[in-house]
């Protein structure tokens, strides 16, 4: 195993060179920050695949199961002999597979963004704000401590804060980047209380020792299983309000209205934050407590199934009716995350039970891969047309073919189509929902043939349809010709190689090596089953080929066959103005307006009156002191008599 | 001597401490309402050996404090005297009530 | 009515007078004067009380230093011969009442107050010998403490004196111009 300080300098090198960029290298060597972030995040994918080649290969089954290993820890803020925060190093099978996607989904982008923001003024700053996310990511992946994940989930909601914001001069920007920032905060205060609760009853902070605790048949247990709360158990209670958390962060209905915003940032941060890592963070921490949610309290992993299932559906429906790409791109990843939540949802512990699991986070790790490729490939898309709306492209087959054939890759790993990777992990969680709820599982096909109609709606629209004509002409930048579409080396060799994994992810022996007890899992392939979905994929991939392929007035019609739906889909549903309804005529007229009347009138008023009674007074009696020093005498005189004569005579 | 008792100096020396109080409080330029002072101080002073003569004859005490009332009188003098003549400088005016700003 | 009451009788005239005269005179070189004869009459109390160290440290102090020094300072400032503002009536008239009233209460309380001492030691006439041995002895009853502090205190209005009567060359330079 790779020594402690080795694992340690993973999330230590994205950190340094952070500091280094925004304390010195922003104003010496500005050019040179791209470089040096890229340089750091290259030393944490080696030292992240060393370690994950170790663990997995060297390190090995300890009878017959991944063991996690502590392979850092430090006490940092203890509370009481037993409750103390630490900082820590917890090596699992889960941290492992998320240490290597992170690092090498960053490393991508870092890559990426040579080519793609050459020439931005605040380019060393991108580059600081990168670093610090990738830090904040690998400490939250790696943290033994329920509370030092929750200190790491609230950097990287602070990076992902400024990432989205980094075009502030932009008002939408700075509106989005407040509202992911508010929304999750508010769901953090859920994670919040959920930890405390669990902190409580089990008297732990460490995760290890948290799910033993809860889950063994121990004092804890029965304590946090007896104490009830509105008729559900404390247990219950805590993990439902983690995974509020959770849900917060990985935009899980009703909590997603911040992720389609979020996509004012720059395109490579969404492609690392808001579409491969930080938004599965919410699955990661599901995944991390899943012990607990299935042996001790089903009723909160029906939650998660639940609320996974209905994100993952109606973010397939809005993303059918969206025309800007990286929002279609926003509602596909939500769904694909409610994929994974509702599969963590339907799964058991231990052995075959664990299949969701296991699925899960096998599609966590594709759609790792695909996802950030869709992201960055738009990245280029928009790079090159300087618009992110749909209607405005269409025939760049010709004009962008490297693009062209990885962003085909990528929309064929979504659809679930084999032999790319989103069809293994995808036929992984149907397989878990059909033996787990086959009512999630209905929904799951619905949504996978969603799926693959609107991604390949955006896949036609972008590259088939019309034929492209740079329509910024007038503006001087008319030199962009069919020889000029593709953006610089930087920019290709990342989508080749995201490629190249989208195709080949999907033959890792998943099951052998993450599992929810860590005990290898066969998974056996079944072709009559897996024939439903990627009929139903192909179904849609052919709807989309006919209303898209070319030019024609085919969509609009069936738009208006369903107009009321289709409004109510564009409109996503109208969830974000329930949400103004709520804050502003609820919230701010029914709470917000008397407190602020109360405090107004009642509590600046008694202050008010006592401060005018005050001016009075001394108003009244200022007259006393007049500067007059014989004055003064003379009342002490008179007084110093009347004390005598009090004395004397009482 | 022997019919001159205690209460004739206590008797002296209260009205000498009221005559000073009346000159403190009336008078308006500031030399003489150090003088004034100076007579407060004088009648003290008595009231120290009068005490010390009759009532504690065997003791030095009385003097000693005599003593010292009549060096810090002398230190005090020489204080308020520079203030006064600093005061003087600034404003060319001794009148107590001129010297107000200390107020409100 | 035997000598020393006539004398004791004179030396009370002697202080009230001169002080009442201090403090209603019209000019302030008078009244100056007329504080000298005040205390001198002091002094000659102390004669009469037979302790004659204090009586010669009242005259050198206060007739030789304090006076002198008021005197001076009247010099320095407004001159011998300008006759002082009246004081007003008002203010006149609560000083008066103060004063006789306090005047009238510490009277009565002298009267009703029957003083007693340790009367049955021998009287002591002390030399300034002996003054001296216990002013800086440093056993029971000694003064050493109290003599250093205030020839601490002595310095320290010496200098402090001198800050505040030193002519301050900028302001005054910048208030020539003005």
């Amino acid at each position: 195993m790779l020594s402690p300080t080795l694992i340690a300098l993973i999330p230590l090198l994205p950190v340094f060179s952070f500091l280094l960029i925004a304390l010195g290298g922003k104003k010496y060597f500005p050019n040179l920050c791209g470089i040096l972030a890229t340089l750091a995040i290259l030393g944490s994918f080696i030292l992240s695949a060393t370690v994950a080649y170790e663990y997995f290969f060297q390190l090995g089954p300890t009878a017959g199961a991944f063991k996690p290993t502590v392979a850092v820890s430090l006490q940092w803020l203890p509370f009481s002999p037993d409750v103390s925060i630490d900082m820590g190093i917890l090596l699992d099978p889960i941290s492992v597979m998320m240490l290597v996607v992170v690092t090498l989904i960053s490393l991508m982008v870092h890559f990426y963004s040579l080519g793609y923001m050459k020439g931005e003024t605040r380019y060393a700053t991108f580059y600081s704000f990168l670093g610090l996310f990738t830090f904040s990511m690998l400490g939250l992946v790696l943290s033994s401590n329920i509370f030092q994940i929750y200190a790491f989930w609230e950097l990287v909601g602070v990076s992902s804060f400024l990432l989205i914001g980094f075009y502030f001069d932009k008002p939408s920007a700075v509106a989005a980047s407040k509202k992911a920032f508010i929304v999750t905060r508010f769901a953090d205060l859920g994670f919040l209380i959920g930890i405390l609760v669990l902190a409580y009853y089990s008297g732990t902070l460490d995760f290890q020792t948290l799910i033993t605790r809860l889950t063994t048949p121990t004092d804890q247990l029965h304590h946090s299983m007896a104490a009830t709360f509105m008729g559900c158990s404390a247990l219950s209670w805590g993990l439902a309000l983690v995974f509020v958390g959770g849900a917060g962060k990985s935009a899980m209905f009703p909590l997603h209205i911040w992720l389609p915003d979020a996509m004012e940032g720059p395109t490579p941060v969404s492609a690392l934050i808001h579409a491969a890592t930080m938004v599965v963070a919410g699955v990661y921490l599901v995944a991390r407590l899943f012990p607990i949610f299935a042996i001790s309290s089903p009723a909160s992993l029906d939650i998660v199934a639940w609320v996974g299932i209905t994100s993952s559906f109606i973010a397939a429906i809005v993303a059918c009716t969206q025309t800007d790409i990286k929002r279609v791109l926003a509602y596909s990843t939500m769904s694909q995350i409610g994929y994974m939540m509702f599969a963590l949802g339907v799964s058991g512990y231990g052995g075959e039970h664990g299949l969701g699991f296991m699925a899960s986070m096998f599609h966590l790790f594709t759609h790792a891969m695909f996802k950030a490729l869709l992201f960055l490939g738009a990245g280029s898309v928009i790079h090159y047309v300087h618009s992110n709306d749909m209607k405005d492209m269409g025939g760049l087959r010709k004009h962008m073919p490297i693009t062209h054939i990885t962003f085909l890759v990528a929309c064929l790993a979504i659809a679930g189509i084999p032999p790319f990777a989103g069809f293994f992990s995808k036929e992984e969680i149907l397989t878990a929902a059909y033996h787990g709820n086959k009512a999630i599982f209905g929904i799951a096909l619905v949504t996978a043939a969603i799926t693959a109609f609107y991604m390949f709606r955006l896949y036609f629209s972008i590259f088939w349809s019309k034929d492209f004509h740079p329509y910024h002409t007038e503006d001087g930048h008319g030199a962009h010709d069919a020889h000029h579409g593709e953006g610089p080396f930087t920019m290709l060799l990342p989508l080749l190689i995201l490629g190249l994994l989208s195709i080949g992810a999907g033959f890792l022996p998943f099951g052998r090596l993450v599992t929810s007890d860590g005990v290898a899992i066969v998974t056996e392939f079944n072709p009559g089953f897996s024939a439903g979905p990627v009929l139903l994929a192909l179904a849609g991939i052919v709807l989309a080929w006919s209303f898209y392929k070319k030019q024609n007035n085919a969509p609009d019609q069936v738009a208006g066959n369903i107009k009321g739906f289709y409004t109510a889909a564009y409109h996503k549903f109208y969830i974000d103005e329930v949400y103004i309804f709520i804050t502003r005529k609820i919230v701010f007229n029914l709470i917000g307006r008397p407190a602020a009347w109360f405090d107004r009138n009642i509590v600046d008023g008694t202050i008010n009156l006592i401060a005018s009674l005050a001016e009075i007074v001394s108003f009244l009696i200022r007259k006393i002191q007049s500067g007059k020093v014989q004055v003064y005498a003379l009342y002490f005189m008179f007084g110093v008599l009347g004390f005598v004569l009090l004395f004397m005579f009482w | 001597m022997s019919q001159i008792g205690l209460p004739h100096i206590l008797f002296l020396s209260c009205a000498l401490f009221f005559i000073g109080v009346y000159g403190f409080l009336t008078r308006r330029n500031m030399i003489t309402m150090l003088m004034a002072l100076e007579l407060i101080l004088n009648s003290v002073n008595i009231n120290f050996i009068a005490f010390n003569k009759f009532l504690f004859a065997d003791k030095m005490d009385g003097l000693f404090f005599t003593i010292f009332i009549i060096t810090i009188a002398a230190a005090e003098a020489a204080v308020a005297i520079a203030i006064i003549i600093n005061l003087y400088r600034n404003s060319h005016s001794l009148d107590v009530d001129d010297a107000d700003t200390m107020k409100f | 009515m035997s000598a020393s009451i006539i004398i004791f009788y004179l030396i009370a005239a002697m202080i009230l007078i001169g002080g009442l005269l201090a403090v209603t005179a019209t000019r302030i070189f008078r009244s100056a004067v007329y504080l000298l004869f005040s205390l001198l009459g002091t002094a000659g109390l102390y004669f009469f009380l037979d302790y004659e160290f204090i009586a010669a440290v009242q005259i050198i102090v206060y007739v030789g230093g304090i006076v002198v020094l008021i005197i001076f300072s009247i010099f320095l400032t407004q001159g011998s011969g300008t006759s002082l503002k009246q004081p007003k009536f008002l203010r006149m008239a609560l000083a008066a009442i103060a004063a006789t009233a306090g005047c009238a209460l510490s009277v009565s309380f002298i009267n009703n107050h029957s003083f007693s001492g340790a009367n049955d030691k021998p009287a002591l006439s002390p030399s300034v010998g002996e003054i001296g041995a216990q002013l800086l002895s440093t056993s029971q009853h000694g003064y050493i403490l109290p003599f250093e502090v205030v020839s601490m205190l002595l310095l320290a209005a010496m200098i402090g004196c001198i800050v505040i009567a030193i002519k301050d060359k900028e302001p005054a330079a910048n208030g020539n111009q003005n």
